[in-house]
């Protein structure tokens, strides 16, 4: 499958965001473009740090205001370019356009309110309508996103929830607006599995439904799989590859890739095989982004680098064929499915 | 291998119990209890590594504290290389608590961030008298930084100096300074980036093959607990559901929960997950069980008879149990 021809709904093009810190700005995202289109879901992949939630925050202009600012690029959502609208222009796009579903429902839900009434309170900023109607359609959201007994659910307080119940109440209150841009950031991290198979689900069984389109945020390659149609792999602040799902799995160009591909145990692996095999991790850690190494920045864990290449110049984001993007001064050299430099 | 992890066990846990009060509860005129850990047995063999694995609540972390008495359990028996570890007053307590260290999950949160990683390391063998001086001491810090891949000049950092992962590998220098003959891990590498849980699970795999570390390896996920375990044990509302050798509960589950674990695991491999088992609902509240098998409520092949009786832990084959009325 390649990508699709349709026009992407949501288009960034090479977003920088920084923030001030104690020890001077910092670069988070730096340069990153991506488009989306209706009814497709993009995966944005990679470790602690790397800038993945940062870049959904700057997506929906919720940066801790004079802390973190966009520095440059655009985002642009139905002709417009959201970085520059107004706080006030804003707040229309996020819930009407763009709704975002975040990793810890207990920090973005309040307390002290039913969820009943949050949902309808969701409602009632975007549409012009009574409150009761507001509550009953806050019942079906419920009912919608699988809550067993939603109307008694609704007046239920968020503590007295589990953690794969407030995940499906922040999902209805995501779709209350009926977004045509649905970010979920690690929506299922912190969830038993068991729960995260039926969030999954049920995420899908949303966007077949309403055909919204996804940027799903991960650091779980096996969710990534499951969910995903396109991948952008990010590290440090970068995108260094970015494919079709199936491709990227097939064949990782970049070695970050294929070091994150190996780093997962594959289940059932010793049961045909040796009974206590070692993985093959990525040594070292991912850089701060104030301390970057000079060159490709992963260079300093990559078992391929050359010296003198990999650490001089920093490589671009360069086409690889079949609509693939790859950052890597060796990636045609390289064959990274069987290990070793052609 | 041995086919039974349980032939020289030196750790032995039976019918352990550990129920909680429920905070608040007293006016009613039932006593609420949480049944955390309720009626558990398994061995652990020397030099073996046994993981429990199951879902948030299932009280895996309970049976791990109740092992080392860091609550007390309310019922059953704990013996260590011979000794019973519940009949224990707390001098002797602590003397044997020099031979079971733990690691813990959150490498931000146990470490003391005002200490020098020099200084935790250093402390458990000073509590028990181990090293001639400090400078006897310094060195064998500095042989245990490089022993889990850190160096010795890391001695004199601080923890918030460090990432996830270099913690993780200080929390289990704190762990091995005192050589422990038993570890418990309690989730390890559940807060770690997959290149840096890799890194840490090729470092424990090493410590077993060269100390022949004997270790409870406590995880939610049935993929991260495969490469290390000898046996493999899968929790559900405080009870075993199954206990098997490593290659054989992933070769052969037999338990429902089992299966349905394994299969809601996502594998990194488009278009492989289309015949999921999708559990339906959520975990009952451990206050209040289902009767009969706590499993039943969630169960896909559950019958009329789950509600009646509480299924055994069964032998089904030579080191292979399973708690099932249906499948043993
Ligand atoms: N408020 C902030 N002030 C300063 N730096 C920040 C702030 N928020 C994020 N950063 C920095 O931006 C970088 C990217 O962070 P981001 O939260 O996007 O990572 P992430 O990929 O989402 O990681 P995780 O998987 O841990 O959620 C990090 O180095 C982080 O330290
Ligand atoms: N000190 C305590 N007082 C009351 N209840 C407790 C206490 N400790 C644990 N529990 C309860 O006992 C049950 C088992 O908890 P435990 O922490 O052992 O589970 P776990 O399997 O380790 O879960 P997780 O994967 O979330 O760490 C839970 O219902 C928990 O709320
Ligand atoms: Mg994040
Ligand atoms: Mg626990």
């Amino acid at each position: 499958m390649t990508a699709p021809a349709q026009p992407p709904l949501l288009e960034v093009r090479d977003l920088r965001t920084e923030f001030r810190t104690d020890e001077g700005v910092v670069r988070a995202v730096d340069g990153v473009s991506f488009n989306l289109e209706a009814g497709r879901t993009l995966a944005l992949v990679g470790e602690s740090g790397s800038g993945k939630s940062v870049t959904s925050l700057s997506v929906m202009r919720l940066l801790p205001e004079g802390i973190g600012a966009i520095t440059g690029g655009e985002i642009r959502i139905g002709g417009r370019d959201l970085v520059r609208l107004s706080e006030r222009q804003m707040r229309r796009v996020r819930g009407d356009e763009i709704a975002m579903v975040f990793q810890e429902p207990m920090t973005s839900l309040t307390p002290v309110y039913t969820v009943g009434d949050q949902i309808a309170e969701a409602i009632l900023t975007h549409d012009h309508t009574s409150r009761r109607a507001a509550r009953r359609r806050a019942v079906e959201l419920l009912e919608t996103v699988g809550i067993p007994e939603p109307a008694v659910r609704a007046r239920a307080y968020p503590h007295q929830l589990s953690g794969g119940m407030r995940q499906r109440v922040m999902i209805a209150i995501a779709l209350s607006c009926n977004p045509k841009v649905l970010i979920a950031d690690e929506p299922t991290t912190g969830l038993d599995v068991t729960i995260q198979a039926q969030i999954l689900e049920l995420m899908r069984r949303l966007q077949k439904e309403t055909g919204m389109a996804i940027l799903f945020i991960t650091h779980d390659l096996g969710v990534v799989a499951e969910m995903a149609d396109r991948v952008l792999v990010m590290y440090a602040g970068k995108v260094v590859e970015e494919a079709e799902v199936q491709a990227l799995f097939d064949r990782p160009l970049m070695p970050y890739t294929q070091g994150l591909m190996n780093s997962i145990p594959t289940l059932g692996a010793t049961v045909t095989g040796a009974a206590h095999p070692r993985l093959k991790a990525i040594r070292g850690s991912i850089p701060s982004p104030d301390n970057l190494p000079p060159g490709c920045a992963f260079h300093t864990r990559c078992d391929f680098a050359l010296p003198g290449v990999c650490s001089n110049a920093p490589p671009a984001l360069e086409p690889a064929g079949g609509g693939r993007l790859v950052r890597c001064a060796r990636w045609r050299e390289l064959d990274l499915a069987s290990g070793s430099a052609a | 291998m041995t086919a039974r992890g349980d032939e020289h066990g030196l750790l032995s846990v039976r019918e352990l119990r550990t129920h909680f009060p429920v905070r608040g509860a007293a006016i009613l005129s039932r006593r609420r209890i949480v049944r955390a850990v309720d009626g558990i047995s398994f061995d652990v063999g020397s030099g073996k590594i046994v993981s429990l694995v199951g879902e948030s609540g299932s009280g895996k972390t309970t049976v791990g504290r109740s092992i080392l008495r860091l609550v007390e359990p309310t019922s059953g028996a704990v013996t260590f290389d011979g000794t019973d570890l519940l009949a224990l007053r707390s001098a002797e307590l602590r003397a044997i608590r020099r031979r079971m260290q733990i690691i813990f999950q959150d490498p931000f949160a146990s470490l003391n961030p005002r200490m020098s990683v020099g200084r935790i390391i250093a402390e458990g063998l000073k509590l028990h008298g181990i090293g001639r001086n400090a400078a006897d001491r310094r060195a064998r810090v500095a042989a245990l930084l490089e022993r889990v891949g850190l160096t010795a000049d890391h001695m004199r950092r601080y923890p918030h100096e460090f990432s996830g992962g270099q913690r993780q590998r200080i929390g289990i220098a704190r762990a091995l300074a005192v050589e422990p003959d038993f570890v418990l891990a309690d989730e390890p590498v559940s807060a770690l980036d997959v290149s840096i849980q890799a890194q840490v699970l090729n470092l424990l795999q090493d410590l077993r093959e060269d100390l022949g570390l004997t270790m409870i390896f406590i995880a939610h996920d049935l993929s991260v607990v495969e490469y290390l375990s000898d046996r493999v044990g899968v929790m559900y509302l405080g009870r075993l559901m199954e206990i098997a050798d490593a290659r054989d509960l992933y070769a052969r589950p037999r338990h429902p929960y089992t299966e349905a674990l394994l299969s809601a695991a996502p594998v990194p491999k488009p278009g492989a997950r289309r015949d999921r088992i999708v559990l339906k609902g959520e975990t009952p509240s451990p206050i209040d069980p289902p009767s009969g098998c706590v499993f039943r409520t969630r169960c896909p092949i559950a019958g009329p008879d789950c509600a009646r009786v509480v299924p055994p832990l069964t032998q089904i084959g030579p080191a292979h149990q399973v708690a099932c009325i249906k499948r043993s």
